[in-house]
């Protein structure tokens, strides 16, 4: 009888509930499967029991802090290997070693750390300029219903120009000193805040914003107390971005009229064919990143200390 | 027959000699076209405890807000006492401020640490001033949110089912928690709430709102602490259930 009526019933599903129908059939057929629920009388088939395995003893063996580089050191030991073999011309690329030994060169000349110096100069001050230049539209867009009228259109339509393409334009503007790289990583820089922080601000809870009310907090105990904090995950989102994104338009504005810099020692290198070079500068760019993201992270951490975050299985 | 119900209500409340807390005349309050408060008045003198009761959607809770000013689009007169304080359903604490300062929010001058601690011994929560919010249980919580009303030596509390989201035994403890603060602080105290026993428990008044306006006002004089056994009490909540359309005899 239930074999029968089962199928019938999914058969417009799919072509297969026949065959597991009648498996789980089969182990009732002693007993009508609703009588024996109903009288309670003893289950004949057992349940399966899964353990659960305590969450300290799944973390055993290599720690993460070890286990994480071993990706990235693998993938630098095939390359050298590569090289070795002959497999990879070191016209094209150079080894690793090669790269480690001009670093040390670089590094010993002083060439490097003072490129390093300017890149950075450059990136911090278009990072300062580009993020008060955002955070402060944002603050006006989010807390004001005047300022959204007036701010949020325009900085919707000017965010979807690629930035880069503002190169020729920045170069005719401010010539070709400073200035232009400045502004280009401040242009990019600034949206990102605009947008994570006037989101941030928009969607803080609203019952938060009702129960410091009732306590009696004005507009400016509001914005301090409740809007603010509550925005500041989503502004240091917004700042991660930026950060990638000010090193992306630093190796952009680098490329141009540069005479100092990471990027002027990559375009020299380019010149002479140096890949060492060109790596040495690939990986300090990559290094400043991750350093920077630590920061961000570090800062994460101590502002939103407030915060239980799910951190990964 | 509601406006006759409803006028006897009002003669209850002004008829006592405290000075009142709370005073609403022919209060209405739409949404659309829907009216949700329609021509209610309510008077609570100073330090009564007083349960509103109603199914849910009945109002009740629209009432609250506009009687802690979180509502302003109405019509008639509300006066309400200038020192009050409201605790919500959910705690409401402000995640990114520690206990202790999440008490003293909104109090004018710098956070004061020992002010807090003073309102959070009273709820039994001072181990836990420097805990952040999020780390703390419902029951907890709630507590806490008492403590920040009761920081601000309210003459009006206006609770908002405080005890809906806890469990049945945190439930117990806050309630009469709620009870011993009101002895020893005499606030009036609004409480909203769908748990008839528990209205009954607390409350010097009972009403319950019907229709967008109130449709009934029990005086409960039992003694307190009181107990759900108590023959009295059980037949004034069977009179109440009536009136809310569930027990076994009709409200006529």
């Amino acid at each position: 009888m239930t074999i029968q009526t089962f199928p019938a019933g999914k058969d417009g599903e799919n072509g297969t509930p026949p065959e597991g129908t009648e498996k789980t059939d089969s182990p009732g057929r002693s007993g009508e499967p609703g009588a024996t629920g109903a009288q309670g009388t003893p289950v004949e088939v057992a349940p399966v029991l899964t353990t659960v395995v305590p969450a300290g003893a799944r973390r055993r063996g290599v720690p993460r802090w070890v286990r994480r580089p071993v990706g990235p050191l693998c993938l630098l030991a095939a390359w050298q290997i590569a090289v070795w073999t002959g497999s990879a011309s070191t016209e094209l690329l150079a080894s690793p070693w090669t790269v480690v030994t001009t670093f040390a060169d670089l590094v010993g000349n002083g060439e490097l750390p003072k490129a390093i110096l300017v890149s950075l100069r450059r990136a911090g001050t278009g990072l300062l300029l580009g993020g008060f230049i955002g955070i402060t539209l944002a603050l006006l867009a989010g807390l004001f219903r005047l300022g959204e009228d007036l701010i949020d259109a325009a900085v919707q339509m000017i965010r979807t120009v690629p930035f880069v393409g503002l190169i020729p334009l920045f170069i005719i503007w401010f010539g070709i000193g400073e200035r232009p790289k400045t502004a280009l990583v401040a242009f990019g820089v600034a949206f990102p805040l605009y947008l994570n922080t006037y989101a941030g601000i928009r969607n803080v809870d609203a019952t938060l914003v009702e129960a410091a009310r009732t306590v009696g907090l004005g507009r400016a105990g509001l914005i301090r107390h409740v809007i603010l904090p509550g925005a500041l995950p989503n502004v240091l989102v917004g700042l991660r971005f930026s950060l990638g994104i000010a090193w992306l338009a630093l190796i952009f504005a680098e490329q141009i009229n540069a005479n100092r810099g990471l990027g002027h020692l990559m375009n020299r290198a380019q010149e002479f064919q140096r890949t060492d070079i060109i790596v040495v500068c690939l990986v300090v760019y990559a290094l400043l990143g991750l350093a920077v993201d630590a920061v961000v992270r570090l800062l994460e951490r101590l502002l939103l200390s407030w915060r239980p975050a799910f951190s990964g299985a | 027959m509601a406006t006759g119900l409803q006028r006897s209500v009002t003669a209850t409340g002004g008829g006592t000699e405290a000075p009142p807390a709370v005073v609403v005349r022919n209060l209405r309050r739409s949404f659309g076209d829907t009216t949700v408060i329609d021509d209610l008045s309510l008077s609570v003198p100073a330090g009564q405890f007083v349960t509103l009761l109603g199914r849910s959607g009945c109002g009740k809770s629209t009432l609250l807000r506009i009687l802690a000013d979180l509502d302003n689009e109405i019509s008639g007169e509300v006066r309400i006492a200038s020192r009050r304080a409201v605790a919500f359903q959910s705690p409401r604490l402000l995640p990114w401020k520690r206990v202790w300062r999440n008490v003293v929010l909104g109090l004018p001058g710098r956070p004061d640490r020992a002010r807090a601690l003073a309102a959070l011994e009273e709820v039994g929560l001072a181990h836990r001033a420097d805990a952040w919010p999020k780390t703390l249980s419902g029951g907890e919580a709630q507590r806490a949110s008492l403590a920040r009303a009761l920081v601000r030596d309210p003459e009006l509390m206006l609770l908002d089912e405080p005890f809906g989201a806890l469990d049945a035994l945190t439930r117990i403890r806050v309630q009469s928690l709620v009870e011993q603060l009101w002895q020893r602080h005499r606030p009036a105290i609004l409480l909203v709430t769908h748990d008839v026993e528990e209205a009954l428990l607390l409350a010097d008044r009972a009403l319950v709102m019907e229709d967008g306006v109130i449709s009934h006002s029990v005086d409960v004089t039992l003694p307190r602490p009181r107990s759900v056994t108590d023959p009295a009490f059980v037949e004034l909540r069977a009179e109440l259930l009536a009136r809310l359309g569930v027990g076994a005899s009709s409200p006529s």
